[in-house]
């Protein structure tokens, strides 16, 4: 009755971490804190192992009847969601120790967001695409309150989940509504149905669901009040996995399901992206917080990446991919960055902390630099290379006026992530941070020397990768 | 008839999620949700959707209301205070409402193309949905079974704290407890005590 | 037979059983308010707190092992409502529809597992 191999083809990755996940538990179960070490690790090796299996599995195929399929663009972000994911989960162990809060199913939640995310990314009808989006949101939301001790925590999961269950029923509601006038779920045949307004109506409501999982404006609220209060590990991986893959399914959900009424959502699109970049790029000015920082950059690079959605499907996917990219690995070494501040007392999170770095650790510094200078799109930085990509597919689309928003946007933005350099280069040395774990330090490091694009070797093959990603797109 | 049924059903729905927001007292919210839940049982009766109908009584009514309305009967929570300050949000809610009532008479004035048959080539509605869920929707029905298990373990995860200076009793010891394990004979001399 | 009057025919019993329930739940009422001696005042009226005034309100805060017991039920609940459609199509979906009511049932069993031995069922 099964076709285990389109299975394989198609949801693979997916398939491993169900195992290993299920597999976790019982032995969690048994073992209790004993496992706790082990289970990060192996985790995290799940994690790799997945986004090996998305590249083994590169051109996809179709499974359960076209619940699911998979092609490359849709192989790439599930590698990249996985692989970042499982670096944020190997660096977290020693975080969770010092607060004591070391316990299995930390890992255990993070499979299963992953999963959630690679059903999403794989989703080809409006139900699967629902459950998906559901099991990353419920593990994440426990996810954000892990540290059930701490006020701001309990608070951070408390708001992302009445929010999220709010963005979940208007995904739902829209998809309802889509489902009513089309009469099918399946993504080919409603993108082959005609556009009227009720199809119009539901897809606004789902636009709507979708952005508050990429944390565009208008949904944006819950982002900076969520970063600050979760525990950072679990911000590295909300900022870059989930992120990476969301904004996929976004995509993916604007190029097939409405590909033949692009002239319905661009403006949508663009109106919610140029929101975005502003809500971003000043909401950042004022913070104190480097997460609530973070938080408000997030907002603002979701709005450029935006760009290229709006540009639609020929001309957007691949700078899609590559700004996606370039913008989680950032991302990633920025908050394993964060990890390392850390003093006798705990954590600490102000921007002031960062005083005279360069003296004491100099090389962590000058990695961090290059990160936040590829965030702001310094040349000749990665991100910049990325920001370019973006603006010419904004270009080509005719979005002139999104691509004046976003190049202020950058500029305004530079203000905020030069003033964390000039903290951590010019200002008073404060009391030296505790030694980081070296995973953490490593992370940090590897994301820095990433955004000196090897040169140009890694965005070339990047590029390259995700044009061939693309590419399976359009076939 | 249908329609008479109906239209007093879709009044009594209306009115009494309407009273959900309104009442002051946040148990009548409760019990005003369960009358809103109970009464859309009877209309996904009259459409002849009745297994979803029995999911809705057997799931929301008796166990997820009855779980909110634990929460706010047990809840230490001041909702005099909480209710302050919501007022200023009405404008908004009532923009909201509003266009998702815009959306609905859309909805009928568009009409919808396909009317479709609540239990399509099987005698009741729960066997239409047992015809497809199990076979051709396997997956989605599996993802279920996840999220169950994701909702579990982030249940326990929140909210389980262990009182490691709790007594509890140990039914295996106290059945293999001899008479032997617990007294002693002892020959007491008098005037030296033991 | 209209189809209407075969709908209300199907639902008789459910119709009769609730309009019983109905009279006999306010049977009661009235025959409490009628009935009942009723002679108030004020110090009948007020909370019963051993001869003083109450100390504070009478909401508290509730231990939170209250809530997950009542999670863990719902959990459990929504497993047996997927048992309905499938107990009734087991005729027809074969073979491959148990098997796959087995799977689902093991995965919530791994969870139950979990639960039981990190002691969740236990009260303390």
């Amino acid at each position: 009755m099964l076709d285990w191999t389109a299975i394989l083809e198609t949801v693979a990755p997916e398939t491993l971490l169900v195992a290993v996940g299920l597999l976790g538990t019982l032995v969690g179960a048994f073992l209790k804190e004993r496992f706790a070490r082990v289970a990060f690790k192996l985790g995290a090796l799940a994690l790799f192992a997945a986004a090996a299996l998305a590249v083994y599995y590169w051109e996809g195929g179709e499974a359960f009847g076209g619940l699911v399929t998979t092609n490359p663009f849709v192989n790439f972000a599930k590698a990249v969601s996985f692989g970042v994911a499982g670096v944020a989960l190997w660096i977290a162990d020693g975080f969770f120790d010092r607060h004591g809060t070391l316990r299995f199913e930390y890992p255990l939640l993070m499979l299963f967001a992953a999963f959630g995310m690679g059903l999403t990314l794989s989703a080809s009808d409006l139900m699967t695409l629902y459950m998906g989006v559901e099991t990353l949101s419920l593990s994440s939301y426990v996810l954000a309150s892990f540290h059930r001790d701490s006020p701001r925590s309990a608070e951070a999961g408390l708001k992302y989940f009445v929010l999220g269950a709010l963005a979940s029923g208007l995904l739902l509601y829209g998809a309802s509504l889509v489902y009513g006038f089309t009469g099918s779920t399946n993504f080919e045949e409603i993108a082959g149905s005609e556009m009227g307004i009720g199809l119009l109506f539901g897809m606004v409501l789902m636009i709507s669901g979708l952005a508050f999982k990429v944390s565009a404006a208008p949904m944006h609220v819950w982002t900076p009040d969520v970063y600050e209060g979760a525990p950072t590990p679990v911000v590295a991986f909300f900022s870059a996995a989930p992120k990476m893959a969301m904004m996929v399914v976004f995509a993916n959900v604007m190029f097939t399901l409405f590909g033949e009424a692009v002239d319905d959502w661009q403006l949508i699109i663009a109106i919610i992206s140029g929101a975005s970049m502003v809500i971003g790029s000043f909401g950042a000015l004022l913070q104190n917080n480097i997460k609530r920082l973070m938080g408000y950059s997030s907002i603002a690079n979701m709005g450029y990446a935006l760009v290229p959605v709006a540009a639609g499907a020929d001309i957007g996917a691949p700078s899609l991919l590559l700004f996606m990219t370039i913008y989680v690995i950032a991302s990633l070494g920025m908050f394993a960055g964060i990890l390392m501040m850390r003093r006798t007392g705990g954590m600490v999170e102000d921007i002031s902390e960062l005083g005279g770095l360069i003296r004491s650790r100099p090389v962590v510094t000058l990695a961090l630099t290059a990160i936040l200078l590829s965030i702001a799109g310094i040349p000749p930085l990665a991100g910049f290379w990325a920001k370019l990509d973006v603006i010419q597919a904004g270009m080509a689309a005719g979005l002139l006026p999104l691509v004046i928003m976003l190049v202020i946007a950058s500029v305004v933005s530079c203000y905020y992530y030069l003033r964390v350099i000039k903290v951590m280069w010019f200002d008073e040395p404060m009391e030296e941070f505790q030694s980081a774990d070296p995973s953490v330090a490593l992370t940090v490091v590897v994301c820095g020397l990433l955004m000196f694009p090897g040169l140009m070797v890694f965005i070339g093959v990047l590029g390259g990768w995700t044009d061939a990603a693309a590419m399976g797109l359009a076939n | 008839m249908e329609v008479i049924a109906f239209w007093i059903l879709a009044v009594i729905v209306g009115a009494a999620a309407v009273f959900v927001i309104a009442a002051r007292n946040p148990v009548h919210s409760v019990l005003w949700l369960i009358l809103s839940f109970f009464t859309s049982a009877a209309l996904l009766v009259l459409i002849g959707a009745e297994f979803l109908a029995m999911l809705l009584v057997v799931v929301y009514v008796g166990a997820v209301a009855v779980l909110f309305l634990f929460v706010v009967m047990m809840l230490d929570v001041d909702f005099v205070e909480l209710k302050q300050g919501t007022l200023q949000y009405w404008p908004f809610a009532v923009l909201i409402g509003l266009a998702f009532f815009a959306e609905i008479v859309m909805v009928r004035t568009v009409g919808v193309g396909t009317r479709l048959e609540p239990s399509p080539g099987a005698d009741s509605n729960a066997e239409a949905i047992g015809q497809v869920m199990y076979t051709d929707y396997l997956l989605l029905f599996q993802v279920a079974g996840i999220i169950l298990l994701v909702a579990m373990i982030g249940a326990i995860v929140l909210t389980l704290r262990h009182r490691p200076y709790a007594k509890r009793q140990n039914i295996a010891r106290q059945t293999a407890r001899r008479r032997a394990d617990a007294t002693e004979l002892v020959d007491v001399t008098p005037g030296k005590g033991i | 037979m209209t189809e209407i009057e075969r709908f209300a025919l199907d639902y008789l019993p459910v119709i009769i059983f609730l309009g019983f329930a109905l009279a006999l739940s306010c049977l009661f009422i009235i025959g409490s308010f009628l009935l009942a001696p009723s002679n108030p005042d004020p110090e009948k009226n007020s909370a019963y707190e051993c001869g003083f005034n109450a100390f504070d309100d009478a909401r508290m805060k509730f231990d939170v092992r209250f809530y997950l017991v009542a999670i863990l039920f719902i959990i459990f609940d929504l497993e047996v409502a997927f048992l309905f459609p499938w107990a009734v199509t087991l005729g027809t979906i074969g073979v491959f529809g148990f098997w796959s009511m087995v799977v689902f049932l093991g995965v919530l069993t791994v969870g139950f597992i979990y639960e039981w031995r990190s002691g969740a069922l236990e009260w303390e």
